[in-house]
Order: C-alpha cells, then sequence, then structure tokens
C-alpha cells in the first residue's frame, strides 16, 4: 500500500490532502513510516527497518501496521 | 503615463461579513507596478476599508443602487473629474447591474472596467442557475423560485427536510421544519425582498473556487479553496488552497459555458461520491481573493491588466496548502476624519 501522491507529509509528522484541504498530526514513529512509504518502501522493508531500529517484536509492529493502515484508508490517503 | 495609475474599489466593509474591496486592493498594489493610487467608494462612512490609509489613498461615498444607474453615472463623473480614475472595481452583487449598465458610459469617459455581459450576469443569478446548470452539464440541487410562504409546505414535500431558504442577494438558511422555513422566508424575504429560492439540501464538503473568465471561454486562472474556520454568518474566517483536478475543471467549464468576462466565484458543495454540485454563482471576486495572489495567482492584478487591455496569459500552476487567517483589529481614527466622511461623503 501506498500514500497517494499528492500527500504533503513532513518530517514531524503532519499530513496534508491537498484535494480536500483535511491535515493530520502523527507521532514521531507513523512520521518515520510515511517518510519511508513516500520512498516508496514495501510493507516488508518498512517492518525490518522498525524491528531493527526500535529491538520490538515483529508481530507488534505488525499489529501496529494494520492499525496505521486502516485509518490511512478511512481518511483516504492511500492510493486505491 | 506621468501620473500613478488610478482605480477605484468598492467593497470596503472589511467587517465580520466582509466585501471583498480590501482583499482586491492588497492584490493589487502587490501585483501591479507602482505608484498606484487606490479610490475607495463606500456606501457607508464606517466601511473600515476607508480609514486604512495604507490601503486607500483617497475615499468617496456613492449612492445605494436602489437610486439607479444615472445617479452612480453622475457621482462617478464627479470623483473622475478629481481624481482621473483609469479603471473601476466594484465588488458587490446588488451594485453590478448599475456597473454595467453604464459601463459604457464610463469608458466613454475614459474609465475602464472588466465586467460580464448583462447576460452573462443573468445566467448565473441565483433565479436561472438551475436552468443554467443543467443546461451546460453541471450538477445542481433542485429548487423552487417562490412569492409565497405557503408555496413551501409544496417545496417540503419535493425536497424534503431540511431545505435550504435562500434570499434575493444574499443569506441562506438551512430549514430543518415548515416552521423553520417560514421564520426564514419571512426574515430574508424583509430584507432582501422577493422572491425568495428554496434549494434542495445537500449534503457534502462546501469548497469555493475563485475564477478569472477572461469573456472569450477560457479561464485565466482558478484557485479553489476549502474553508477551515467559518463565522456564524457562514463566513470563511481561515481557508486554505485545494490542489484538485476535478474542482480548476469545474471552474473552467464555467468560464467556458459562460464565457465569463471578470472574476467570479462558484460555491462547490462536494459529496461523499466526488460529484460537485454547484450551490451558487457569486459575480464578483469574493472576500479571500488575496489567498489566490498568495498561492501565485494574482486575480485582481490580472483583470486590471485585462481591463486596461494588456494582453494575460493564463497562468501556470498555484500553490496548494496556502492558507489565510482573517483577524480582527481596532483601527484608530480621529473623529474629524469620520465627520468629514459622513458629512461630505469624501475624505
Amino acid at each position: 500500500m501506498q500514500l497517494r501522491k499528492n500527500i504533503a507529509t513532513s518530517e514531524d509528522g503532519f499530513l496534508f490532502n491537498p484535494s480536500t484541504g483535511d491535515s493530520w498530526s502523527a507521532n514521531s514513529m507513523a512520521a518515520e513510516w510515511f517518510a519511508w512509504l513516500k520512498e516508496g518502501r514495501s510493507r516488508e522493508e518498512i517492518m525490518d527497518l522498525i524491528t531493527e531500529k526500535y529491538e520490538v517484536e515483529r508481530s507488534r509492529v505488525e499489529l501496529d501496521w494494520e492499525d496505521l493502515m486502516k485509518q490511512l484508508q478511512e481518511a483516504r490517503l492511500l492510493q486505491s | 503615463m506621468d501620473r500613478p495609475l488610478t482605480i477605484a474599489v468598492t467593497g470596503l466593509n472589511a467587517i465580520d461579513s466582509p466585501g471583498p474591496g480590501v482583499a482586491v486592493i492588497r492584490a493589487l498594489r502587490e501585483g501591479l507596478p507602482a505608484p498606484l493610487r487606490i479610490i475607495g467608494l463606500s456606501y457607508e462612512a464606517l466601511e473600515p476599508g476607508i480609514y486604512l490609509h495604507d490601503i486607500v489613498d483617497r475615499s468617496y461615498q456613492i449612492p445605494y443602487p436602489s437610486a439607479g444607474a444615472e445617479v452612480l453615472r453622475a457621482r462617478l463623473a464627479y470623483i473622475h473629474d478629481r481624481e482621473q480614475i483609469d479603471l473601476v472595481i466594484p465588488n458587490f452583487d446588488a451594485e453590478l447591474p448599475n456597473f454595467i449598465r453604464i459601463s459604457e458610459m464610463l469608458r466613454a469617459m475614459g474609465i475602464a472596467s472588466f465586467l460580464p455581459t448583462p447576460e452573462q450576469f443573468e445566467a448565473r443569478d441565483k433565479i436561472n442557475l438551475n436552468t443554467f446548470c443543467r443546461a451546460h452539464g453541471f450538477d445542481v440541487p433542485d429548487d423552487r423560485v417562490i412569492h409565497r410562504a405557503d408555496e413551501l409546505v409544496s417545496c417540503g414535500e419535493a425536497f424534503g427536510y431540511p431545505l435550504v431558504v435562500k434570499g434575493r442577494y444574499y443569506e441562506a438558511t438551512v430549514a430543518y421544519t415548515l416552521e423553520q422555513a417560514q421564520k426564514a422566508f419571512y426574515a430574508l424575504s424583509g430584507k432582501w425582498g422577493l422572491p425568495i429560492i428554496v434549494q434542495q439540501f445537500i449534503k457534502g464538503t462546501e469548497i469555493n473556487i475563485a475564477v478569472l473568465g477572461d469573456g472569450k471561454g477560457d479561464a485565466l486562472s482558478v484557485v479553489p479553496m476549502r474553508k477551515l474556520y467559518i463565522t456564524d454568518k457562514g463566513k470563511a474566517w481561515a481557508g486554505v488552497t485545494l490542489e484538485d483536478d476535478d474542482l480548476v475543471a469545474a471552474g473552467r467549464k464555467f468560464a467556458k459555458a459562460s464565457k465569463w468576462r471578470s472574476g467570479c466565484e462558484l460555491e462547490i458543495m462536494r459529496t461523499d461520491d466526488g460529484k460537485l454540485f454547484i450551490m451558487e454563482i457569486n459575480p464578483r471576486f469574493p472576500a479571500w481573493i488575496y489567498l489566490t495572489a498568495a498561492a501565485g495567482q494574482n486575480q485582481p492584478a490580472a483583470l486590471a491588466r485585462l481591463a486596461l487591455g494588456i494582453t494575460v496569459t493564463p497562468f501556470g500552476p498555484y500553490q496548494s496548502g496556502k492558507v489565510f487567517i482573517r483577524y480582527a483589529w481596532d483601527h484608530i481614527i480621529d473623529i474629524s476624519e469620520f465627520q468629514r466622511m459622513s458629512g461630505f461623503g469624501e475624505g
């Protein structure tokens, strides 16, 4: 899954959808995920980066990933 | 030219439900070469723009639209004698018919303008909006033009509740019951006269689009904006520019369909399934028009150039994510300044 191309993100976790004018604030870890998503990294790559960087169990990261994707989907920020 | 370009502008009421004049002037000052002389044309002595001297150089009161076109022409001739106006930019819906009517006379006097034709002005009128939109393939809410309060009953049966009760020129109320609709009918007809327009309620996100049409079917600039903060009168107190091909296409389509010659504002409701309903088309710049300049498409300056016969090419991209936040400011003047305006009609 990829963020829609026109979604603006900032390093501190701010997202802006220029098509609707909606904006969101996310925490620093989500901000990192957004940056990696914008770089076009795959789900697996992002999982690897998170588990390595934060030394957390992969199952926990997967749960957080699914939760974040659900929120992004609801906010229509993902490419269809 | 050995004297400053002189532009007369109306709509100086920078209040909670603001006229566009101050924003138009701000954009003109930013987008046109100095020196620039701005003549404010006001209806009331307490329109704040009159007293903002870094915005307006000199102001004159003009007669209310109900006085008619000839009285307006005579007043503008008086002002022109003193100020040598090159261009006039009217900014109120209600004054536009008179300005349109005398535009050729003004041109003969040496005052340029860039206004819609009477036919264009009428086509987008609230009363004709539905017909215009359907003829040109725009989505538009169903509506009825009524003259009596008892006609609200059949409107309610046709549209269901809530429905929108709209004044002839300004203001609208969302009514959830027949009683609320009747109350709105009497309030709005008392203020703005008859008829009243009753419109089907459309649920969605409100978006406004500023369009500058060249009068030949092209839009030189289209800038969509979503309100982020709304006053109790439904006016934008903050807003952000949007980037959306469908919205820009709607603005271009309107310019093509109407051959609009001037600035205007499309009020759009975008439904959850992405349909763009045209709720209203205002025949002049909106009060948030400075945002177009901030986003890279200075519509008022481009209109001034068009009016003066200077070729204007369509703008390139504008910046999305540009936000305006309006603010209130207690401006201090001496009572003598107010006295000059209220007593002599100029100052």
